[in-house]
């Protein structure tokens, strides 16, 4: 066998069948409380699903742990009877990275929700992994500090979660993404152990396997306690709105801002069509003439915020925006972003089904890509409308469609490979923020070369010998890569339609 | 595949097939970090030159061997730089090295460490593979995040061939103030700032002088500058102040040598040390590098307490733990992941910890 041959337990396509159902039951019902363990079917469909509802399965049971030592317990007891294993956050995930294994146990980390510490003069929060993004914020508010990622689900969206995707949101061109603001995990491995990663300094001794762990979906090991970094708020926020009469020249004006030295606390982009719709649903007050519309943010004190804008006032009217405005008030900042993170919902108002695609690629690489998509919205016969944090070159464009109608799901589907396929070729990658899963695993296969799928495995397998994590996300087998044609995925339907989406 | 790496490739599936070591090295300028390493030199130092730099995208791909200096010189023109400052230790410092060794500079505390700007790495495993992590974009989950896992492993894990690195533009303006101020003093203020949305980019402290840079915006460092009050240091006093700092060639680090320094990283809160010895603060209080005749343990200890670790930085007994011991089960994952990468164990085995 050659060296690169060689395969890891967990990389073969894995056989759970054996598992029985009442012997996982028994096992778990000793280590935990009444009320923790869930086994009958009408118990177990709230789990089926995350935010990627087109993907479902009943897990075997679902297991609500309060404490560590029982999620040290449920491991144990899960590795001691070779039973895969799959934890969830608040279920908001959009790549089906918490879709339960049929022959799994589901571990929810739900109960986890207490913010343990907040040190605001060291800037740190201690929080479980239930604890939602959005209440870390708050509660850090009355200390002028925030923790910065923001992801659009933020209002539900768990830090455990966000650890695991390695989320990010409409301010990390500026602020980063969660690896650039974590400073410490505790984890519980298959095996039990209990382990920490990083530490409240600034940096731990040996391998960065705090920067691993994040965005490692669940594969390595199961978070029970975070540590955040708290950020100063700007004392101010002001949005500049800009009109373009053409989708290229908006782009070309997103290099400029850049070229010119600002890093601005927010950089977004939406063409004419995904302002059409969400102008019909949230009259944000867009020009609906203009052919793409940039709103660009900046945050700071008053002086350094006055200072930002004129500098990207003036580049903008360089690069030849038909229309600027800059929000007066808080109020119209507010509206000015009000449009764009209704983008998901309003693409719901208009059409029965949208997929969300989330390619990243390089913002050179975007005149090319939207020509790309306008020919495939003439070759599939469907329309889509395009938002992208211009800023990190992440683009979501939501492709329109009606699953009743015979034949467009299979389309949709098929135009998002297309998308994510274009995505690796034109130098990016096919996931910039909402994880690969189970949704996108087929397109690894054509981002990464077999070596590459190999080492990720051996990776997995330093944490996870057995492959009980997690087994069939974000890495796929090389039997899965040589099967895979084309994507096959359904449509994209989201649970939670009240949550901006962006 | 130049000829250059495919005889490295050779040269590496070689050594695993024989199981002899390498010691990976480029400039040398970072040799005398970590444990010491008794093996072959593999010089990497060979594979220079800039791949990709798109000034607008943010991004720039190098090859590891590419002098750190060059590279920093080619984003100079464009006004853009490595935001992590990172420490050269001598002319011929590499980009591979300098991902290799993690060492990030003065603005670590507020922009990010190296790890935080590596986008992507092409790497040589100790099999001799050529693989690519990561990428070329800024947000990009797909796959685990071994770009960053090479940040720091000091060449444990394979030979870096190129990385993308985030690149930032060089701020508008900049300003250093100096204060009077006690250790204790300096801590509760840097902590203090650090709390409130002021432009801060650097600090240190020494023989009770705190000196602060401030970087960003014209109105914002002007407008910080007069909250803050302090002593004005002259911008060129101040442009070698800071190398010396990032350079270790200054000051506290020009004193005595015949000690070893000592690195502790620690929460920015810690309350002083109180080891003895002379000390320089650096990152709002997270960095405390020490000369002291305390024995080792007993800093570790410290460390400890304070909820940090510490590293016998220069000098020294080489050969023993010069990074802070690990956990059971963590060691255990360091020792899997080494040999994940490096099956054979022949890259610069030993350099991080004993068997690694």
């Amino acid at each position: 066998m050659k060296v690169d041959e060689e395969t890891t337990l967990g990389e073969r396509d894995a056989d759970f069948s054996a598992v029985d159902k009442a012997r996982v039951v028994e096992a778990l019902a000793r280590v935990l409380p009444a009320g923790a363990l869930m086994y009958e079917a009408e118990d177990l469909h709230p789990y089926e699903c995350d935010g990627l509802a087109a993907y479902r399965a009943l897990p075997l049971v679902v297991a609500l742990p309060t404490t560590e030592a029982q999620v040290v317990a449920v491991l144990k007891a899960c590795s001691a009877l070779g039973v895969p294993v799959v934890a969830r956050g608040a279920g908001t995930g959009l790549s089906g990275g918490a879709l339960p294994h049929t022959q799994g146990v589901l571990l929810s980390l739900a109960r986890f929700n207490r913010i343990l510490d907040l040190d605001p003069h060291a800037r740190t929060a201690v929080v479980q992994p239930g604890v939602r993004n959005l209440a870390i914020s708050e509660a850090a508010a009355a200390h002028g500090l925030y923790y910065a990622p923001d992801p659009s689900s933020q209002i539900a969206c768990s830090i455990g979660g966000n650890v695991a995707e390695n989320a990010g949101g409409v301010h990390c061109l500026k602020y980063g993404l969660t690896v650039h603001n974590l400073m410490r995990v505790r984890a519980v491995t298959i095996d039990g152990d209990v382990v920490e990663f990083g530490n409240h300094a600034l940096d731990a001794p040996g391998y960065d396997l705090l920067a691993l762990m994040t965005g490692s979906e669940g594969m390595l090991a199961v978070v029970t306690e975070v540590t955040v970094r708290l950020t100063p708020k700007p004392q101010l926020a002001q949005c500049v709105l800009a009109a373009f009469d053409d989708v290229i020249r908006a782009g070309d004006a997103v290099a400029a801002i850049i070229a010119a030295g600002i890093i601005p606390a927010g950089l977004e982009m939406m063409d004419q069509a995904a302002t059409a719709a969400v102008e019909q649903f949230v009259h944000a007050g867009y020009p609906l003439d203009a052919k793409a519309i940039l709103l660009c943010e900046s945050d700071g004190t008053p002086e350094e915020v006055a200072e930002e804008i004129a500098r990207v006032r003036a580049v903008l009217e360089q690069s030849g925006a038909t229309e600027i405005r800059v929000s007066r008030d808080e109020a119209e900042r507010m509206r000015f972003w009000a449009g764009r993170k209704a983008a998901f919902p309003a693409a719901g108002r208009i059409s029965p089904d949208y997929y969300c695609m989330d390619g990243t690629i390089p913002r050179k690489r975007l005149g090319e890509m939207l020509t790309a998509i306008q020919d495939m919205e003439t070759r599939y016969a469907l329309r889509c409308i395009n938002v992208f944090h211009a800023g990190d070159g992440n683009l979501h464009p939501l492709i329109l469609f009606d699953a009743n109608q015979e034949g467009e799901l299979h389309r949709a589907e098929a135009f998002g490979a297309e998308i994510l396929e274009l995505s690796v070729t034109l130098g990016g990658t096919i996931t910039g923020e909402h994880g690969v899963g189970i949704e996108k695993i087929n397109q690894m296969c054509s981002q990464f070369t077999r070596p590459e799928l190999h080492q990720f495995f051996r990776v997995k397998a330093a944490f996870d010998a057995a492959g009980l994590l997690n087994p069939g996300k974000a890495i796929p087998t090389l039997n899965r890569c040589a099967e895979y044609g084309r994507m096959h995925v359904k449509d994209g339907h989201l649970p939670y339609p009240d949550l901006p989406r962006f | 595949m130049s000829e250059l790496v495919s005889a490295w490739v050779e040269k590496i599936r070689h050594a695993a097939g024989s199981a002899t070591p390498l010691r990976i090295e480029g400039g040398g300028s970072k040799r005398f970090l970590g444990r010491t390493v008794d093996a072959d030199v593999l010089d990497v130092a060979g594979n220079t030159g800039i791949v990709s730099y798109e000034p607008t995208e943010l991004v720039v791909t190098v090859r590891g061997g590419t002098p750190l200096a060059e590279l920093e010189g080619v984003l100079a023109g464009q006004n853009q730089f490595l935001a992590f400052e990172p420490p050269h230790f001598g002319p011929r410092a590499t980009v591979a090295g300098c991902i290799a060794a993690g060492l990030s500079g003065p603005r670590r505390a507020t922009v990010g460490a190296v790890r935080d700007f590596v986008l992507g790495v092409k790497i040589i495993d100790g099999r001799g593979e050529i693989m690519s992590f990561g990428g070329q974009v800024m947000k990009n989950v797909a796959g685990y995040d071994v770009s960053r896992l090479v940040a720091g492993s000091l060449g444990t894990l394979g030979i870096i061939l190129e990385v993308s690195l985030k690149v930032l533009p060089r701020p508008f303006a900049e300003r250093t103030i100096r204060f009077s101020c006690s250790e204790s003093e300096a801590i509760r203020r840097l902590n203090e700032w650090g709390g409130q949305p002021l432009p801060l980019s650097a600090s240190a402290w020494a023989d009770d002088t705190l000196t602060l840079r401030l970087s960003g915006a014209w109105a914002a460092v002007d407008a910080a500058c007069v909250r803050l009050g302090g002593e004005a240091v002259d911008a060129d006093v101040a442009a070698a102040f800071w190398v010396g700092l990032r350079e270790q060639q200054s000051g506290f680090f020009n004193a005595d040598d015949s000690l070893p320094l000592c690195r502790l990283a620690v929460p920015s809160v810690a309350p002083p040390l109180a080891l003895g010895g002379e000390q320089l603060i650096e990152w709002g209080g997270a960095q405390r590098w020490l000369r002291t005749d305390a024995p080792l343990e007993r800093i570790r200890t410290r460390a400890a307490e304070l909820g940090g670790h510490a590293t016998l930085f220069r000098g020294g007994d080489r050969s023993g733990d010069v990074f802070t011991p690990l956990d059971t089960a963590v060691l255990a994952i360091h020792r899997r992941m080494k040999a994940a990468f490096d099956p054979a164990g022949i890259f610069n085995p030993g350099r991080l910890y004993q068997g690694i």
